[in-house]
């Protein structure tokens, strides 16, 4: 227990000076604007398909079994709504951060780690250059762009999925599903939901970026960190919903 | 501190868990001096490296260099005294997604404002130093041999035009022909571009041909410091069971 404590502390802490040295180093010489370009292709555009089927099929799935269960109660009208709304404000968020960010920060730890059992970030310190600027900024500000981005796809491609799947297997009323959607769903459902999306996207790619700079123990230790990376990154975007979504609710409801 | 001394530390004191593995070593490395520093296995030979390139932090003592203390530097203060500092890692810590060019020219695109043309003549100037030729600038490090990738990682260090160079085991792993390439490379930095190092190695006929003083690192203590001869004939028991390869 004590040692689980201990290691525990040990990995807060470490997120968090990163996070620091990270705030600190935000300022980046021109020519690193490359690398943000790059990152946000790597992230963003290789991800893209993952983010969107997953989307299209959670968004049909939670549609149509709610609007089973709700037409027991006499409710089905408001299928679009409520499906829109547990989209736009958790289901695209959280699904596309789990998603992705498990992909994108499994990514980075096993470039990162690998760059560290072989000392090529030593080779770089000895070299004068801030690794931290070279290889962890580019990747957060590239993740706090695609993020957001993946999530409004997702957003749209998850609520069109529900549409679609309701007017085929329901005989809904397209132009109906869509005016009780938009009359129920107001632009802040949409907004905390991109919101939370930005915040996922900076802890996705600290996770990521820490478990590899404190890679140890050679090919074994990449492995243990890269699976470790999977775990923090789906804990991480889970528990932090929960605050994030007390935070917003008092917020903005 | 005299204005040739260019490192200098004082009580290094460092530990991994419950091992001491430095136990208040001490030494100076004059401008135009090679210090090679020997010890077995373990003996704490790269941690003493790794402390003078500021990679970690001793648990008591000073260092300083260039007339500076490093022990309490952040580390974006210590990136202007480590580019004064050409650093050769053991595995040579090549990027191995870059071409050989490419790990060449890194710090030159890093520190410098030279253009295309400009870095590609540094590159190939830096190969030819190391003995390379222009066939090897496409090339992946995975693709080259040890002895090539150690002269590919002493160009690399070459780049930034280092004040002081720091070798960690630049024989290790590599064949008699190969061993006294680099060994005859280090002496002509010596003599020519780079006239100041400190070279850990456990290789006896390294230090006798680059060293102009040596240090035996034994249980976390420099068991003997002084010239080659000097130690060689060291009546130190410890230090005369590591040369005779009758350590534990």
């Amino acid at each position: 227990m004590e040692t689980y404590l201990r290691r525990a502390t040990v990995w807060y802490g470490g997120v968090g000076l990163l996070t620091g040295r990270v705030l600190r180093s935000l300022a980046l010489p021109p020519k690193y604007f490359r690398l943000v370009v790059h990152e946000i292709e790597v992230m963003g555009v290789r991800s893209l398909g993952v983010a969107l089927v997953a989307a299209v099929f959670t968004g049909m799935v939670f549609t149509i079994q709610s609007a089973v269960n709700m037409a027991r109660f006499g409710a089905e009208s408001y299928v679009g709504p409520v499906a829109a709304l547990a989209i736009l404000r958790e289901l695209g968020p959280v699904l596309t951060a789990i998603l992705v960010g498990g992909k994108v920060a499994s990514g980075i730890t096993a470039e990162l780690g690998s760059m560290k059992v072989t000392e090529q970030i030593d080779a770089l310190r000895t070299l004068g250059v801030n690794y931290i600027k070279r290889l962890v900024v580019p990747r957060v500000l590239a993740a706090l762009v695609v993020f957001p981005l993946l999530t409004v796809l997702a957003d749209a491609v998850g609520v069109l999925g529900g549409m679609v799947i309701m007017f085929v297997e329901r005989g809904a009323d397209m132009w109906a599903y869509w005016n009780t959607t938009t009359y129920w769903v107001v632009p802040k459902d949409f907004l905390t939901g991109v919101g939370k999306s930005v915040f996922f996207g900076g802890v996705v790619t600290l996770i990521g970026c820490y478990n590899g700079l404190s890679t140890e123990g050679g090919t074994e230790g990449l492995g243990r960190a890269t699976t470790a990376t999977v775990v923090h990154v789906t804990m991480g975007v889970i528990v932090s919903d929960f605050f994030l979504t007390k935070l917003f609710l008092t917020l903005f409801y | 501190m005299a204005e040739r001394v260019v490192i200098e530390a004082h009580g290094l004191w460092k530990r991994f868990d419950t091992v001491e593995v430095l136990q208040g070593v001490s030494f100076a490395l004059e401008k135009g001096e090679t210090l090679v520093i020997m010890g077995g296995s373990g003996s704490g030979k790269t941690v003493m490296l790794r402390l003078v390139a500021g990679l970690i932090r001793p648990d008591a003592g000073t260092i300083h260099v260039f007339g500076r203390s490093i022990e309490h530097l952040s580390e974006e203060e210590l990136l202007p005294i480590r580019r004064r500092m050409g650093y050769v890692f053991q595995g040579a810590a090549l990027f191995d997604s870059l071409s050989v060019r490419e790990n060449v020219a890194y710090p030159l695109r890093e520190h410098t404002r030279l253009d295309g043309r400009e870095i590609e003549a540094r590159v190939v100037g830096n190969l030819r130093q190391v003995g390379l030729g222009p066939e090897v600038l496409s090339v992946l490090p995975a693709e080259l041999s040890g002895g090539m990738r150690k002269r590919v990682g002493i160009a690399r260090a070459l780049a930034v035009e280092p004040e002081v160079l720091l070798f960690d085991e630049p024989t290790a792993g590599l064949d008699p022909t190969n061993s006294k390439l680099v060994a005859e490379l280090i002496q002509k930095l010596h003599g020519g571009v780079c006239d100041t190092a400190i070279v850990v190695t456990h290789d006896l006929e390294l230090a006798k041909t680059v060293a102009d003083r040596v240090a035996v690192l034994i249980d976390g203590r420099f068991a003997a410091l002084g010239p080659v001869g000097a130690v060689l004939a060291s009546d130190d028991a410890g230090v005369q069971a590591f040369l005779a390869g009758e350590a534990r």
